[in-house]
């Protein structure tokens, strides 16, 4: 892998059609992020995190300028490979949860799995992993709408980890949580990334998460105004 | 994958419950509607095929021209040779020989004055040959209300409603006046020794049944006869032959001139059948088609109101890494799926019903009092073999389609914007 390096970005620049002319959301980003970091974007609203998790996620396309996960530039991917790089290599954990409401906490999290190949007793191993990391084992029939708020949540980390991915992008993943079920999660995660060397980027301006974090990188406007490791030991 | 949709579609039942009754509802229509004029059209060709126009019926070109006013004088002579050509022609075919007229019925009292009397049809079938098969076809010993069947010269049957009407019972004499072939008075006592309700409306009137010598005899139409009908095998009418069989035999009697020369038809040249059959196809089809659109649009409507409540799913799938046409291609196989399931209740629904019309029916004689086609009294529903399929077709279509339209929507719509609206 290039420089160990998994996501690179070289000059980024996203812009949205605004009226008659352009908002620039992101303004030639640079960064670089390795295997096992778990590092967040903080910033007030509007500065651009979720733009820029989502061009890391290959859901958006830059403007300008360079995003290179995996070894694959994002703004050369045909739709096919974009769904092929996030089935592949990433997951996604969301600040609504977006559990699916008909299905049992299994068959969520047996989801991503059913698009890659996998044979039944494969995904039933893999399913009961995860939803034992996140401490569900005994809600696994239960339906989304049977659970609490901070259950929901680690239903959606257990789906983001199932297929053990490179990266999990979490938007905002506490903003919808109270204190005590905000930093039950993140325990979570960071136990994950401990164990599975999964990198973990979050987009947030919580306090909470910025506790756990080990790189800090602020955005404002657009641009990185500071970049910093807080030296959490990991 | 599969039974991942499956499940969804079991479980929700906004997705499932209202698009099912939809096309439910359509195809269950659309089944009905279809035994039900299958029903109709097949009992209108059996009835007429029986009473009036055979499968093919061959008469004089002049009769033929004429056929409305039952022009005896027209009539075909020399039928012995030309049936038993016709019968070394075609083997398998069974050939009758009728003659229809009309004349007045008189009935006298025990002075032998007129007690009563009223103008009648006559209709002369062979009654008294085995193999002519024409008791059986006109389901005349089954359709006696009172007395029995004729069983020998002499004895006739009158409709029932004009027994009643004369106030004849069976027993009594009869007197027909008419006029013979060459135009001379014809008149001849007879026997009523049964009356008979068809349930054919123009039949159940003022009908007379007699032996066809009978009426040779009294009209002076030795080896003669109005009309020549042919019938296939197992009383089953095939058009593709039916009209080779005109073709060949029309052209072998193109070379004569002679007006009295005989000419075949086929069932659907005559009483305009032919024209009725393409306008009630047509006016199915249309039907169907009118159908498949309506229902087209209002699944289209559930579709993207689903389609809206699903916006969740589809953009977290497509977060998860499946692609749109992947997206896209399984709420097209969702649709299939509710299509298949509506269908096949649309369609158990539809066939019950339709077994139900088969089996009681609809009487509309009151509503056809004057009508002088050959059409039965009571319709009934007739369960075809298409009427298990052809409900599928709209049902079928019409969620697919509806479902295709709804998912455009989406499949245009970029990953970015999708993903976006479902950070609500
Ligand atoms: N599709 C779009 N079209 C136009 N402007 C957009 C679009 N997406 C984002 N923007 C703009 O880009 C800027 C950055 O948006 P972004 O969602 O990345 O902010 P954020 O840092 O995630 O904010 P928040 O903390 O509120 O989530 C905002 O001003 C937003 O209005
Ligand atoms: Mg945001």
């Amino acid at each position: 892998m290039q420089n160990s390096k998994i996501i690179l970005t070289e000059e980024l620049v996203k812009r949205f059609p605004v009226g008659g002319g352009y908002f620039t959301a992101l303004n030639k980003i640079n960064l670089s992020f390795g295997k096992g970091e778990f590092a967040g974007l903080v910033g007030p609203s509007g500065s651009g995190k979720t733009t820029l998790l989502n061009i890391i996620g290959s859901l958006d396309y830059p403007s300008e300028g360079k995003a290179i996960v995996m070894d694959q530039s994002i703004g050369d991917l045909t739709h096919r490979q974009a769904a092929r790089l996030r089935n592949k290599y990433l997951g996604f954990i969301f600040q609504t949860y977006n559990l699916l409401p008909v299905y049992t906490v299994y068959e969520n999290v047996e989801f991503p799995l059913l698009l890659l190949d996998t044979t039944t007793t494969e995904r039933h191993r893999a399913v009961l992993d995860a939803v034992e990391w996140v401490g569900l084992t005994d809600k696994l029939k239960s339906r989304p709408g049977q659970l609490s708020g901070g259950e929901s949540q680690r239903v959606a980390i257990a789906r983001a980890m199932v297929k053990k991915p490179e990266v999990v992008l979490a938007d905002e993943p506490t903003a919808n949580l109270d204190a005590a079920n905000s930093h039950h999660i993140l325990q979570t995660m960071e136990k994950l990334n401990r164990e599975l060397q999964t990198t973990f980027i979050f987009a947030t301006h919580d306090e909470k998460v910025i506790q756990y974090l080990r790189r800090k990188i602020s955005l404002e406007d657009g641009t990185v105004v500071n970049d910093e490791n807080l030296g959490n030991e990991k | 994958m599969l039974k991942f949709l499956v499940k969804g579609i079991l479980r929700d039942h906004h997705r499932s419950r209202f698009p099912i009754l939809i096309v439910s509802a359509g195809v269950m229509l659309t089944v009905l509607i279809h035994c039900w004029v299958s029903g109709v059209l097949g009992e209108m060709i059996d009835t007429s095929a029986a009473f009036a126009t055979g499968h093919v019926k061959i008469m004089s070109r002049a009769y033929a021209e004429n056929e409305g006013q039952i022009p005896n004088d027209l009539a075909l002579s020399g039928v012995g040779s030309l049936v038993s050509e016709l019968n070394q022609d075609y083997p398998d075919m069974t050939w009758v020989e009728r003659i229809k007229f009309g004349g007045l019925l008189d009935v006298p009292d025990s002075n032998g004055e007129t007690r009563s009397q009223g103008p009648v049809m006559g209709i002369a079938v062979q009654l008294f040959s085995e193999n002519s098969g024409e008791v059986e076809r006109l389901n005349i010993e089954k359709s006696i209300v009172k007395g029995r069947m004729p069983r020998q010269p002499g004895e006739v049957l009158i409709s029932d409603q004009f027994a009643e009407k004369l106030d004849v019972s069976p027993g009594d004499q009869v007197t027909l006046m008419s006029s013979t072939m060459y135009g001379g008075m014809a008149m001849q006592n007879y026997i009523v020794v049964g009356t008979i309700s068809f349930g054919v409306v123009a039949m159940d009137r003022s009908a007379m049944i007699m032996d066809f010598t009978d009426a040779q005899i009294v009209l002076d139409m030795t080896d003669s006869a109005g009309e020549i009908l042919g019938y296939f095998e197992n009383n089953i009418y095939s058009d593709e032959r039916a009209r080779r069989m005109v073709a060949a035999f029309n052209m072998k009697y193109e070379p004569d001139t002679d007006e009295f020369a005989p000419i075949m038809l086929r069932l659907g040249e005559q009483n305009g059948l032919d024209s009725m059959l393409e306008y009630i196809s047509s006016f199915i089809g249309m039907f169907i088609l009118i159908f498949v659109a309506a229902m087209s649009i209002v699944l289209w409507n559930a579709a993207l109101i689903g389609g809206l409540r699903r916006y969740g799913e589809v953009g977290l799938r497509l977060a998860i890494g499946e692609n749109k046409g992947h997206v896209y291609s399984s709420m097209l196989l969702e649709s299939v799926f509710i299509g298949c399931v509506g269908s096949v209740i649309g369609t158990v629904i539809g066939l019950g019903i339709s077994y139900y019309l088969q089996t009681v029916g609809f009487d509309i004689s009151d509503s056809l009092q004057n009508v002088t086609m050959m059409i039965p009294s009571v319709f009934r529903a007739h369960v075809t073999a298409q009427a298990y399929y052809i409900g599928f077709i709209p049902g079928l279509f019409s969620t697919v389609l509806g479902t295709a339209l709804a998912g455009i929507g989406i499949y245009r719509r970029n990953t970015a914007r999708l993903f976006k609206e479902l950070e609500v």
